[in-house]
């Protein structure tokens, strides 16, 4: 559609304006994809393995960016404890299999069953968290300047990162259930891990339903009619405030399934996982355009890749490695937020 | 508690006001400098030397984000600059220079020679200048750098130029951290002992001396010379708010469009505000770093952007005097607070998450008073001039401000 217009106008009107849209609708893409084929070429089966990484551990990254994404579609804030309830979500999740008494011995379908109870169960804390939140740090400063509730979900994070720190002040390993390290099956030579199944497996679902959700249901129609006019959907009728809670449920639900996800994949947990967590997170969210949820997801997976290539630690004969990836990924998040502030494929932010 | 806190300032105003303004701040200097004498040599006037230092991390960042409106929550990336300025120009980081003689700078007898076995002197290897001149070298580079990482964020407002500060203070230090065989990939010099870190650290000598002014047991000088990089520091602030580029901070941080309407230069404008606050940065970072004798990438942290955030928060934005009582006293409560109520029957030890306190009280301050304990009129005004709007369009409802993007 935006294609051809481009065509149809291209003699009507300036055509130095049209070509310099085109180039920055697709360079920062094209970049990508060049960037990856090069690497491609480089090491091929290395690469293969990294992108099957990526893209598993990526979607624990878009969980969370939807979160964020959501949010800041709706209220225009960057809800900075969005990390930490993802942490809390993690913590939950370990700690209820401690109650429970499940590890890596118990039979199988009981152990299925503790999953999905234990994941209801965190991705509850982690939605009433994010509620809480919301009604304690963010309502109050409605008609602040917009960078009074920034600041005040700084301390917000801090606050919470701290409860993480004195609930679990160490490193703490979570039980391994479902044999994460194990290959599940092999394809072009690359081991599928029983953890990445898992991680599409949880994912997928969750990602339709919430599609859905704010696709097709009343609540959804709200949560738009409110991201696009708050004082136009109050006067029809929508109870913003109701509208807004929910916005901030759904994101905390999303961030608990994360957390858990992560525990299990990751094996281990600690209370600081969320801040770096959610600045991966956030990169995500931007770089899909923030307000535009199949952009999170999409920018979850790109984001999924490019840590675990930079993870891998070589690139293009490029010494990288887990220590530069952190300075990788805000490389990218300030790259996408200077040039391409809507995002990858997102429309004009009031922002940009 | 606010009439008191009103009632107080009352009378806080008209004492000042019966003394004229000069002979109050020289009182007031006269305190400072008499200071080491009442709090003895112990932990008090260590503290006080650190507090000192980030009372200038606080009035610079207070330029950045109290006089121009720019919220930066990477500020520590300039404190780490700064640090590794002095790490660098003052220490035997790089033995190889100068044939292994080492470059000697009016540094002192310390730095310079050490005594072998046999009883001859030998140069010290490495970079040794004067710590007075460090510190204007550290101030020019960090204000270099404070341009080149303001530059890609002047098209951004708000909050994502807060995230991409964020994210420069998280990848300077990671630079850092990870140059222990050159720089990406080139070259095989070590700028930073990875996470061991530089140290020891050259101390403070008069250029005009050979001898070290203060030692580890009489820490004396060392307050001396803090306090009198904060007084350089207020001076200078004072002087920057009152100038036409104060007032152009003002006008930009109340409305962009009016002041760029009105022929105030936004890009260098805040380019200055970025450059300026940095100087001070890496002013107090390169003290930090001799005084600490050590710099270290772990000092480094995003924490340590929001504990000097929370500062000015607490101090009050925009107000030179309100951001060096938010400095001291936080800086104060840091170090006795927080192990004193270690005492009350709470199960934990809260100087471990000292960070989590700061986190409450500018959630608290935001929440309940935010424009800080002392505010300036001006950004007091600005701070509550949504809800007297929202309450007159409480038919609307009390949402109406919360789309406005306004700095």
């Amino acid at each position: 559609m935006e294609a051809a217009s481009i065509t149809e106008t291209a003699s009507a009107g300036p055509p130095a304006r049209k070509l310099s849209d085109v180039v920055n609708a697709y360079a920062l893409p094209l970049l990508l994809v060049l960037a990856l084929v090069a690497q491609f070429a480089h090491s091929p089966h290395d690469t293969l393995d990294d992108v099957k990484t990526g893209l598993s551990n990526g979607t624990i990254w878009a969980l969370i960016a939807l979160g964020y994404t959501l949010v800041y579609g709706i209220v225009e804030l960057i809800n900075f404890a969005h990390g930490e309830v993802f942490m809390i979500g993690s913590f939950v999740s370990v700690s209820l299999w401690a109650t429970f008494g499940v590890d890596e011995g118990t039979a199988m379908p009981l152990m299925i069953g503790s999953i999905i109870v234990v994941l209801a169960l965190a991705m509850l804390a982690s939605g009433t968290l994010n509620v809480l939140i919301e009604r304690v740090a963010y309502r109050p400063l409605r008609n602040a300047p917009k960078l009074a509730p920034l600041i005040t979900a700084i301390g917000m994070s801090f606050i919470l990162q701290n409860v993480g720190l004195l609930w679990r002040p160490t490193p703490d390993s979570a039980p391994d259930l479902i044999g994460s390290q194990k290959d599940y099956f092999t394809i072009f030579n690359v081991g599928i891990e029983h953890s990445d199944v898992f991680a599409v497996v949880v994912t997928v679902p969750l990602l339709i339903a919430l599609l859905w959700f704010v696709g097709s249901t009343r609540y959804g129609k709200a949560m738009r009619a409110t991201a696009q006019d708050p004082d136009a959907a109050r006067l029809m009728g929508i109870d913003v405030d109701r509208t807004i809670q929910l916005t901030f449920l759904l994101g905390g639900l999303m961030a608990g399934a994360a957390g858990l996800i992560y525990a299990l994949y990751n094996g281990t947990i600690r209370f600081n996982q969320g801040f770096t967590a959610g600045l991966i997170a956030f990169t995500a969210a931007v770089m899909g355009g923030i307000g535009n949820l199949k952009g999170a997801v999409i920018g979850g997976l790109i984001i999924g890749v490019i840590q675990a290539i930079s993870d891998s630690g070589d690139y293009l004969g490029l010494p990288l490695g887990p220590q530069w990836t952190p300075a990788v990924v805000f490389g990218v998040l300030i790259m996408v937020m200077v040039f391409r502030p809507q995002g990858l494929f997102g429309e004009e932010t009031r922002e940009g | 508690m606010s009439s008191m806190l009103a009632t107080a300032r009352t009378r806080f105003d008209s004492l000042t006001a019966t003394l004229p303004p000069p002979l109050w701040m020289l009182g007031g200097l006269i305190l400072a400098i008499l200071f080491p004498y009442i709090a003895g040599t112990g932990s008090l006037l260590d503290a006080s030397i650190q507090t000192l230092a980030y009372v200038i991390m606080a009035l610079g960042l207070n330029i950045v984000v109290g006089f121009a409106g720019l919220l930066d929550l990477g500020y520590v990336a300039f404190y780490a600059i700064g640090a590794f300025v002095i790490g660098w120009f003052g220490s035997q980081q790089f033995p190889d220079i100068n044939g292994g003689k080492g470059i000697h700078i009016l540094s002192s007898d310390r730095a310079t020679f050490q005594l072998k076995l046999n009883g001859t002197h030998a140069e010290i290897p490495g970079i040794h200048i004067n710590f007075f001149i460090v510190i204007f070298i550290a101030m020019a580079i960090t204000a270099v750098w404070g341009i080149l990482l303001g530059a890609p964020t002047l098209r951004l407002r708000g909050d994502y130029l807060a995230i991409v500060t964020l994210a420069f203070g998280e990848i300077v230090p990671r630079i850092f951290e990870n140059s222990t065989s050159g720089l990406f990939g080139i070259g095989t010099t070590d700028f930073s002992n990875g996470r061991q870190g530089i140290t020891p650290v050259d101390t403070i000598n008069l250029p005009w001396s050979k001898d070290l002014v203060y030692s580890d047991l009489n820490l004396k000088p060392a307050y001396w010379v803090a306090l009198g990089m904060v007084v350089f520091t207020i001076f200078v602030n004072r002087r920057l708010r009152d100038s036409r580029l104060g007032r152009a901070w003002i006008a930009v941080r109340e409305d962009e469009v009016a002041a760029a309407s009105m022929g105030v230069n936004l890009v260098r404008t805040k380019l200055w505000a970025y450059a300026i606050g940095a100087a001070f940065g890496g002013f107090a970072g390169a003290f930090l770093g001799s005084y600490n004798n050590t710099v270290n990438v772990d000092q480094f942290e995003f924490g340590f952007s929001v504990f000097v955030l929370s500062m000015i928060i607490i101090g009050g934005m925009g107000n030179i005097w309100g951001v060096i009582v938010g400095a001291v006293a936080l800086s104060m409560l840091n170090r006795y607070g927080l192990p004193e109520l270690n005492q009350l029957p709470i199960g934990f030890d809260p100087t471990s998450v000292s960070y989590g306190v700061f986190g409450f009280f500018l959630l608290i301050m935001m929440v309940l008073r935010p424009e800080g304990l002392l505010p300036s009129g001006r950004r007091k005004l600005e701070l509550h001039e949504g809800e007297t709007e929202g309450e007159d369009a409480a038919v609307v409802g009390d949402m109406s401000q919360m789309y406005e993007v306004r700095q």
